[in-house]
C-alpha cells in the first residue's frame, strides 16, 4: 500500500498556501497526515496536489481571550493535552482528545485536521459543536467565519470553498464552575468510537441547570445536537432520574449504523454515552456563588 | 515537476544523509530502501499497528503516515541509533531480561515508542507505559514482559542518571 504521485508543495506562509490552494484545482491540505495519508496509502484519496504546511509559521498557537479560545489549525493534539489553557478554559476538549487514537499519532494529528476530516467518529468536531465553535477559512479572496452548523455538511463533508483552507477555530469557554463529561464506547482504546456524547452543564445558586448542551458523536454523519435533552434538563435539579430521561433521548437521534454496530445497539449505547457524559458534567458543576 | 524525485538532507542516528526520493515515498520506505536501515518496520502501512514508529526531533511518528520529503532537514532517530557500540540500549537489555519479544516484529516499534516515554517521563507508572503502548501492537507476548520490561529499564535509566 503506497501513496500514489501527487505533487509536493511546502509553503512557508499562510499567503503562499493560500495562492497555491487559489491555482491548484485538485489539491489537498497536508497536515498531521494521520487520517489523509492512511486514504492515500489506501488509495482511497488521489489529490493531484498535496499542500503541505507543517512548516507554515502561526497556525500552531492558543490563545485565550475572554470568552473564547482560539486554536490554530495545526496546534497538534498532544499540545492541547498539555495545555493548561485549555485543561483550565475547555475542559470538555482536554477530556475529549485524550480518547483519539494513540499518544503517537496524537503527536501528529491536528485540531485543524480532525475538524477538515470530518469523520463521523472524531471526537473534536462533536466537542467543537458543543463549545459553539466558530470555524476561520482563509482564502486569497479574504476570511470568513462558519459556525459549525455551516461546516459539518456531511459526512465527512465540510463546507469549506475548493480554495479555502481552515486557519483556525474559536471555542466557546464556559463560565468558571461549569462542568463538562465526555463519553465514549470503542471495542479497544484509540479504535474508531461507536458512540460518544460530550456535555456541559453550569448549575444556578439553587442547583438548577442554568446553561447546558448535549451532542453525540458517531451517531450520524455528523456531530448532533440533542435539543430536546438540553430543554428537558433547563432549570430543573439534574438527579438521576433525570439526567436517564435526557439521556434516553438521545436514542431515537441515531441514524448510522453498520455491521459491528446495528441501529438498536447503537441507539442503547448512544443513550448510555450520554448519561455517562451528563452524569460526569453534573458532577463536576459548581453551583455558583450567591450574590451578597 | 514537482512530484519528481527531489533530493533532501536530514541527520538520521547522528549521520547527516542525503537522499533522491519521489514525494509520495513514506520514511519507513526512505529509510529501508535508500539508507539500508531495515530495522524499523511496516507492517499495516495505515497508522495502526505501530511496527514503524521512530523519532522525528524527538517525537515519535508513524513513520509509515509521514513522508520522507516531510523529514527535510530533521534529525531522525530509528531502532540501529540505540545500542551503544557493541552494548545494547538499557531498554534492549531489558527486553532480552524478560523475554520481552519473541518474533520481534514489533520490537522496533514498541523500543521506539517506549524511548519517547522515558524521555518524558523518566519514572512512569504502568498505567502510563500501557497508554504509551496502546498504539502498538504485539500478537506473541500478551505485553506482559513488555510492560516488565519498560518498568525494569526505568530504573537502570534512572540509576544511570543518578549522580
Amino acid at each position: 500500500m503506497k501513496a500514489p504521485p501527487f505533487d509536493y508543495h511546502r509553503p512557508a506562509s499562510l499567503d503562499e498556501a493560500l495562492g497555491l490552494l487559489a491555482g491548484q484545482p485538485d489539491a489537498r491540505i497536508l497536515a498531521g497526515g494521520q487520517s489523509l495519508v492512511p486514504m492515500l496509502n489506501m488509495r482511497l484519496a488521489a489529490p493531484a496536489t498535496l499542500i503541505d504546511i507543517n512548516r507554515v509559521d502561526g497556525l500552531d498557537r492558543i490563545e485565550e481571550g475572554a470568552d473564547r479560545v482560539t486554536l490554530g489549525a495545526m496546534v497538534r493534539q498532544r499540545a492541547l493535552e498539555a495545555s493548561p489553557v485549555v485543561r483550565r478554559r475547555l475542559p470538555l476538549l482536554a477530556e475529549a482528545v485524550a480518547q483519539i487514537g494513540h499518544p503517537v499519532t496524537r503527536n501528529r494529528g491536528t485540531v485543524g485536521g480532525s475538524l477538515c476530516h470530518l469523520d463521523p467518529a472524531a471526537e473534536i468536531p462533536a466537542a467543537a459543536l458543543a463549545l459553539d465553535a466558530r470555524l476561520v477559512a482563509a482564502s486569497a479572496r479574504g476570511t470568513r467565519r462558519l459556525a459549525m452548523e455551516e461546516f459539518a455538511l456531511g459526512m465527512m463533508t465540510t463546507g469549506l470553498e475548493p480554495d479555502e483552507m481552515l486557519v483556525a477555530v474559536e471555542l466557546a469557554a464556559w463560565p468558571e464552575g461549569h462542568g463538562a463529561g465526555f463519553a465514549e464506547f470503542a471495542r479497544r482504546p484509540g479504535d474508531f468510537a461507536m458512540a460518544s456524547a460530550a456535555a456541559l452543564v453550569a448549575l444556578d445558586g439553587a442547583g438548577r441547570v442554568d446553561a447546558v448542551r448535549l451532542v453525540l458523536g458517531a451517531v450520524a454523519a455528523t456531530p448532533l445536537r440533542v435539543t430536546e435533552a438540553e430543554a428537558m434538563l433547563m432549570g430543573r435539579t439534574p438527579d438521576t432520574t433525570l439526567i436517564a430521561e435526557a439521556a434516553a433521548l438521545a436514542g431515537p437521534c441515531v441514524t448510522l449504523e453498520d455491521p459491528q454496530a446495528p441501529l438498536w445497539y447503537r441507539a442503547r449505547l448512544a443513550t448510555a454515552m450520554a448519561k455517562r457524559a451528563l452524569t460526569a458534567a453534573v458532577g463536576r458543576a459548581d453551583r455558583k456563588r450567591v450574590a451578597a | 515537476m514537482t512530484g519528481d524525485p527531489r533530493a533532501i538532507s536530514m541527520t538520521v542516528n547522528g549521520r547527516e544523509v542525503t537522499l533522491t526520493v519521489e514525494p509520495r515515498v513514506s520514511l519507513a520506505d526512505a529509510l529501508r530502501q535508500d539508507l539500508g536501515l531495515t530495522g524499523t518496520h511496516v507492517g499495516c502501512e495505515h497508522g495502526v499497528c505501530g511496527s514503524c514508529t521512530v523519532l522525528v526531533d524527538g517525537t515519535a511518528v508513524r513513520s509509515c503516515l509521514l513522508f520522507a520529503v516531510q523529514a527535510e532537514g530533521t534529525a531522525v532517530e530509528t531502532v540501529e541509533g540505540l545500542a551503544r557500540g557493541s552494548a545494547l540500549h538499557p531498554l534492549q537489555e531489558a527486553f532480552r531480561r524478560h523475554h520481552a519479544l519473541q518474533c520481534g516484529f514489533c520490537t522496533p516499534g514498541v523500543l521506539m515508542t517506549l524511548v519517547e516515554l522515558l524521555r518524558a517521563d523518566p519514572c512512569p507508572t504502568e498505567a502510563a507505559v500501557r497508554d504509551a503502548l496502546s498504539g502498538n501492537l504485539c500478537r506473541c507476548t500478551g505485553y506482559q514482559p513488555i510492560v516488565a520490561a519498560a518498568l525494569d529499564a526505568a530504573t537502570v535509566l534512572a540509576a544511570e542518571a543518578a549522580p
